[in-house]
């Protein structure tokens, strides 16, 4: 099918960077909202990432990564152009459902910022009024900017220290958006769960639909482990397979928080000894 | 030579070697050794070689077993081989995981009453020639006359292997696509290493690549393309679907979402596809407890107290609700893990998880049970004894308790899908599109490895039957083909392939 080669790499900041991995027939068939697993080398762990972008003409894979642990690094400092990874399979997970909303607002918190893309884009090709709110945490983190502003109608970009756009949190320009605007029909929020709990919060009161995209931890990423089962409304559900976009104000988001926390004593080790040992090979780049 | 009577064989099955239990406890190699050339001389010895044969027909893919142990039984160690791979491409497989006491051996006359001897120990005979030809290089790959027929198989698990050979052997250019990242299905993340070694998967699945098969990983069909398209877009002539239960079974209990509470599929997969308990050599984690509860007493449950035994827990317990008799799994595999220091707690049932301040369980409520009248599977029912609350310690519980209809192909396809959302097939394995079959756990919920190889192999004999290909076990066009309705134009239906049209 593919040999998952490295075709572009572009790095917005010292820990968000983007790779563009070779898949025809994945590009043909990614839709908004999916994700794909990755691993990185053969003895590598199985870690989700949502599609970012997909060009069905070059037949390739766009994903925007940022590196916050051992595996994250690992691609960080091994995957260049040219270069494969051992495994990508996807696209997983029930396409976003891209409805007639008129008027949508699409949130990309940090992470999310580059998966919310797809979505922002797709409604605007539905023919909607598409507000976009990006929050980063300051203005050096920034990236994709002209992305949206070709894809929305109106763009507020946020950031935490004031350095760029409006000096606050996601929420803010949500508000700002609400009260700019009377008829909005959807709020579509992607990024950290604390930031997705925090846009719910907002639009609850408004009984604004808003759909969430959760990406908890996962092993096979088919339904078969159940290690990504999410609370929703009274329900348990599977994120891999029921989702992973879900109604925001049905997700218990702390309960989500809390497992996403389980591995992270053990990421940490496997982490701090990653480290140490590039150190001591005398930098990055060392092979298995 | 004289005919053997039940007299005059062997009167003891010979005894399986056995890696001691505090030796194995502490690795992951097998427990069972397997026969040596003596054990399995002895042993072959003790078919009587009847004229009815029962064996053959309690084996779910029919190997004629006297055969092979006739061979065997007179040193042609290469010709039981042959006699084994007629029928059944992986016999180190199915010799180590079938449950032979209820099929091949549970009606082998010389263990039938009023016999008082125990039955020929086929499953262990049949895992001695498949390791003898894997040490030494045999491969059976028949010659085949290749068709024009193009066959998919979606999933790599048993089911899929079987269906896979069969059609590769029929002729046909035989696709096999895997969501994971190696082939193999439960046998790889599943079944683990001291039961039925990786390594082994791998060697029996090169046999099947030596067919001819073409093995597809990292696909998820459905997703990445579905299963309409592979029919009218990619050219397969017929698809087989096998892509197995997987969807873990929770109980809705309190407390399900506490760190250290998982699936025994994550457990098993995190320890043997994804050697998390080679961490931080291999990248995935796996956190072992020191206390570990198991739900359930399946041979699932048994697998993932016995991994949890090798991955150092100090206590390790297996909580279910109804009494040994009633345990789903294999008594041999109960006897292991007995043997190797599991804690059985019968009539139990967990009724909450109970968490500590950082959110990871820490015990399991439970009550008492005890058994009242049969239910709809005509084990008795357990019912809750009134007041009878208490607590055990864990900080890992493991559920093993089934599994229901994975949704992915469901979701994607317009297949009729049964009542609890299994894919809906008739007796040929044939689902409601023309050209698609289903089998294995996908269409009957959990079941076994070897019962899995089964309908796989009946679906292959569907297929065959539906593409118009003749089949030594069966003429095309089957009984009543002259009959002028089964004729088309003067042919045989069931005699040439099918030119797909789209309209």
């Amino acid at each position: 099918m593919s040999d998952f080669e490295i075709v572009k790499r572009a790095d917005y900041s010292d820990v968000t960077y983007l790779l563009e991995v070779r898949h025809p027939a994945m590009a043909r068939a990614a839709q908004p909202g999916q994700f794909v697993i990755v691993m990185e080398h053969e003895r590598g762990e199985r870690i989700p990432l949502t599609i970012a972008d997909y060009d069905r003409e070059r037949g390739t894979i766009t994903l925007v990564i940022q590196a916050v642990g051992k595996t994250t690094k690992e691609m960080q400092q091994r995957c260049q152009v040219g270069t494969r990874l051992h495994a990508m399979v996807g696209p997983m997970g029930i396409p976003s459902r891209i409805g007639h909303a008129k008027k949508v607002v699409c949130v990309g918190g940090g992470l999310g910022v580059a998966p919310v893309y797809p979505q922002a884009r797709a409604y605007k090709e539905a023919g909607a009024y598409v507000i976009g709110v990006l929050g980063f945490r300051t203005r050096a983190l920034m990236f994709w900017e002209d992305r949206f502003r070709a894809c929305c109608d109106e763009l507020v970009v946020c950031t935490d220290d004031g350095s760029a756009g409006l000096h606050g949190l996601v929420t803010e320009g949500i508000k700002q958006a609400i009260s700019a605007h009377a008829d909005i029909d959807e709020v579509v929020a992607i990024g950290p769960p604390v930031m997705m709990k925090g846009c719910c919060d907002v639009t609850r009161p408004f009984g604004l639909r808003t759909m969430v995209s959760l990406n908890p931890v996962m092993v096979d990423g088919t339904g078969m482990c159940g290690g990504c089962r999410v609370k929703v409304g009274e329900g348990v559900k599977f994120a891999c397979v029921d989702g992973p976009d879900f109604d925001g104000h049905q997700v218990d988001f702390d309960d989500l928080m809390l497992r996403l926390k389980r591995y992270r004593p053990t990421e940490q080790a496997a982490l701090a000894e990653w480290q140490e040992s590039c150190r001591l090979r005398g930098g990055p780049g060392h092979g298995h | 030579m004289a005919k053997k009577t039940i007299r005059t064989i062997p009167q003891a099955r010979t005894p399986m070697p056995e890696q001691p239990p505090e030796l194995r406890v502490r690795n992951f190699d097998e427990v069972a050794t397997g026969y040596r050339q003596e054990d399995a001389l002895v042993e072959a010895e003790r078919c009587l070689d009847c004229a009815d044969e029962p064996c053959v027909r309690g084996c779910p893919v029919g190997i004629d077993i006297p055969g092979f142990i006739r061979a065997l039984g007179g040193r042609n160690f290469r010709g039981a081989y042959d006699v084994i791979t007629d029928t059944n491409l992986l016999p180190s497989v199915c010799g180590r995981v079938c449950p032979q006491e209820n099929q091949c051996e549970g009606v082998c006359t010389v263990g039938q009453p009023p016999s008082q001897l125990e039955p020929v120990a086929i499953g262990r005979l049949e895992r001695f020639v498949g390791d003898l030809a894997i040490r030494e290089g045999w491969a059976n790959v028949p010659y085949i006359e290749h068709n024009r027929f193009k066959v998919g198989i979606v999933g790599s698990g048993p089911a899929g292997m079987a269906c896979a050979a069969d059609m590769a052997k029929a002729g046909c250019e035989v696709v096999v696509y895997e969501a994971f990242h190696e082939p193999g299905g439960v046998l790889k993340y599943g079944i683990p290493d001291f039961r039925l070694p990786n390594a082994i998967v791998d060697l029996e699945i090169d046999k099947l690549r030596a067919l001819g098969i073409r093995f597809e990983c990292n696909t998820l069909v459905g997703r990445l393309f579905t299963i309409e398209q592979m029919i009218t877009e990619m050219g397969f002539h017929a698809v087989f679907i096998g892509t197995g239960a997987g969807y873990p079974s929770f109980m809705g209990i309190p407390g399900e979402s506490l760190g250290g509470v998982l699936s025994a599929n994550e457990w098993l997969t995190r320890c043997n596809l994804m050697h998390g308990r080679e961490f931080p050599n291999y990248d995935t984690p796996l956190q072992p407890g020191r206390r570990v509860a198991v739900i359930g007493a399946g041979n699932t449950a048994m697998d993932a107290l016995r991994v949890s035994l090798r991955l150092g827990a100090e206590q390790v317990m297996c909580l279910y609700r109804r009494t040994a008799q009633e345990a789903p799994a294999r008594a041999e595999e109960l006897h292991h893990a007995e043997q190797e220091g599991v804690q059985f707690h019968w009539l139990t049932s967990p009724t909450e998880l109970i968490g500590d301040a950082q959110h990871n369980v820490r015990a399991v409520r439970c009550e008492r049970m005890e058994l009242g009248a049969p239910d709809a599977s005509g084990r008795r029912r357990p019912v809750a004894v009134p007041g009878s609350g208490f607590e055990i310690e864990a900080d890992t519980v493991i559920y093993a308790i089934g599994t229901n209809a994975n949704p992915i192909i469901g979701q994607t396809s317009g297949l009729q899908l049964d009542k609890r959302g299994y894919i809906a097939a008739d007796a040929e394995l044939a689902t409601s599109i023309a050209g698609v079959f289903a089998g294995g756990d996908i269409v009957t919920g959990a079941a076994t490895v070897i019962e899995a190889m089964g309908a796989g192999r009946r679906a292959a004999r569907a297929m065959k039957a539906w593409l118009g290909l003749r089949d030594a076990a069966s003429i095309a066009g089957g009984d009543g083909a002259d009959e002028p309705a089964r004729r088309l134009f003067g042919l045989p239906r069931g005699e040439h392939g099918y030119a797909r049209l789209h309209l």
